[in-house]
């Protein structure tokens, strides 16, 4: 079985976002940058189907400048075979999902996974545009999947529960919490990364669709009230009057 | 530059964040001066199609196929495109629940439009462009971003626009047949399992949450109590979901549900960064802990540095009183 992982490299959770003094991009300054963590949860499961057969091959990918490869390396390091890199800044979702798409086309791959967004862009776009470009069926917000042979079982979150669904492969899946655990990479991973092949692709000029005119950070709240602990009462009756509860 | 909303039906309802995306419709409409429409697929009874009226639009495309009766992508986004296409549409407008999540990216490819994901509010129109906003970063970055082409699918943001049900007319059904080509992809879906829990996370007005400050999982009847009382759904932050002490689909935060609620309570949660990213966008938070150092207080409107174990049960007694008094 063939997997491909898409990989985002995104700012770690923890990071305190600020912008560019132009508003055009994020301040990298201190940043750490690791996999898009829904991506890694794709990756995570690629590894436990990796580690029940001894025929499981996984591929991760990445649209980004050389400074995605320590995430790539990162990737390499929790189990991924090899890995690839289209070089070009991305622009949006969909030159991504072209990128992917057309580079993915001919090489026949059974299981596609991605996150279900990315921690930067969060527009969960890429996966159903993927899909829809490669013309293989697609599971959204997967919490679960079991693989018998040809035979998928996928559990995909729905408003207020889930939904239990069969699919054949090929099929790409976007992954979020629940599917698999994420792995710490061990010391032979990490050495093991170094000499596993990093492909970088030339990038075919493509158009995107959407424009990033600038960020800023969102407005903060003006400051906290505080009441009394021994009167919480007050609390509660401010937020009827202000028609809250 | 006519407008066309995907108004999902939930077991024969409109929900909220439909009813949200209708609004926004017609607004986006009314701006552009131009037509609105909908796209209703399955069945419903016939009232419940007024509330779209209620919302502004007359005129419904209405889909009824056996075949359509369960919510499969890649059908419903078949339906919706053919739909668009014939009638020269060029805005699709959806919700962001979860069926509209996974149908809206590969509907924009077979449409060949722009998706933006998430708007915030309406465009403001500048050198004749519409340029709209949305959260990016968790939250933490307001983006600006305009489409490039003139066909363009856009999601709103729950609860970020609100319902406006003031407007009358008449209901004007257009029946529309569909007969559904040889399915390549199809995925077949066999069982739904509900949570139990009667408000669901992402379309509540109200959300009670509970952390580490709790204690244990049998300290959570006092945050129920509170949330059955003001009609809110129940939430937890990561570590506590973590530990099992509460289920893995009440974990708000980055890497669980981001939610935005008209209100926030959230009670033993220290709020570290990555728990603000999910509820950022909520309109009003209250944050109650015993530090009063937590960082939530940063984020918060209302505040009460107290133990938990104390403050809850009087907040409960409070909201029994108000509610008595009414």
């Amino acid at each position: 079985m063939n997997i491909l992982v898409c990989i985002s490299h995104v700012p770690d959770t923890t990071t305190r976002i600020t912008f560019e003094p132009n508003g055009k991009s994020l301040n990298k300054a201190g940043v750490t940058f690791v996999i898009n963590p829904y991506d890694e949860f794709g990756l995570s499961k690629a590894m436990e189907f990796k580690e029940k057969s001894n025929d499981v091959h996984i591929s991760v990918i990445c649209v980004g400048d050389i400074e995605t490869e320590p995430t790539l390396r990162k990737a390499l390091a929790i189990g991924a075979d090899d890995a690839f890199r289209i070089d070009t800044q991305p622009l949006d979702s969909f030159s991504v999902a072209t990128l992917i798409s057309d580079w993915a086309r001919d090489k026949s791959f059974d299981l596609i996974f991605t996150g279900k967004e990315s921690i930067d862009e969060n527009a969960g776009a890429v996966p159903g545009m993927l899909a829809e470009l490669l013309g293989v069926s697609f599971i959204s917000y997967a919490t679960k999947l079991d693989i018998n042979g040809n035979s998928v079982i996928g559990y995909r979150e729905i408003d207020n529960g889930m939904e239990i669904l069969e699919a054949q492969l090929p099929l790409l899946v976007s992954c979020q919490k629940g599917i698999a655990e994420w792995r710490i990479p061990n010391m032979r991973g990490i050495m093991a990364a170094r000499s596993k092949p990093l492909t970088v692709i030339n990038a075919l000029q493509v158009e995107n669709r959407v424009i990033t005119l600038n960020f800023k950070q969102p407005e903060g709240k003006t400051g906290c009230v505080y009441y009394s602990s021994d009167n919480p009462e007050e609390l509660i009756s401010v937020l009827s009057t202000k028609g809250i509860i | 530059m006519s407008v066309l909303v995907y108004a999902e039906l939930d077991s024969g309802k409109f929900k909220k964040a439909t009813l949200e995306a209708c609004s926004y419709g017609v607004a986006l409409a009314s701006m552009r001066n131009s037509d609105v429409a909908a796209i209703v697929i399955g069945e419903c009874h016939e009232s419940e199609l007024f509330q779209i009226v209620e919302c502004g639009i007359s005129k419904v495309f209405r889909v009824l196929d056996s075949h359509l009766e369960t919510f499969t992508t890649s059908k419903y986004i078949s339906v919706i495109q053919k739909i668009v296409r014939e009638n020269g549409f060029n805005t699709l407008i959806t919700s962001q629940s979860y069926n509209s999540k996974a149908i809206t990216p590969g509907l924009s490819i077979r449409l060949k439009s722009a998706f933006i994901s998430g708007v915030i509010g309406l465009p403001r129109i500048e050198g004749g462009k519409e340029i709209y906003q949305r959260l990016a970063f968790s939250g933490k970055g307001v983006e600006e971003v305009s489409a490039l082409l003139s066909d363009i699918v856009l999601s709103v943001k729950t609860n970020s626009f609100g319902v406006n049900k003031n407007k009358t007319g008449e209901l004007n059904v257009i029946p529309f047949n569909f007969s559904l080509s040889d399915d390549v992809n199809y995925i077949v879906p066999k069982e739904i399992i509900k949570t139990s829990s009667t408000i669901s996370l992402t379309d509540a007005e109200k959300v009670v949450s509970g952390g580490r400050g709790l204690k244990g999982p049998e300290n959570w009847g006092m945050i129920e109590e509170l949330a059955g009382l003001l009609g809110a759904a129940t939430a937890c932050s990561k570590p506590v979901a973590d530990v099992e002490w509460r289920p893995h689909h009440e974990h708000v935060g980055q890497t669980g549900i981001q939610i935005s609620p008209d209100l926030y309570i959230a009670i033993g949660i220290s709020g570290a960064i990555q728990h603000l990213a999910g509820v950022n966008s909520s309109k009003v938070i209250v944050v109650i802990n015993k530090d009063s150092e937590a960082p939530f207080f940063k984020s918060a409107d209302y505040g009460i540095v107290g133990d938990a174990f104390e403050v809850v049960p009087k907040l409960i007694n409070a909201v029994k009183k108000m509610k008595n008094s009414l």
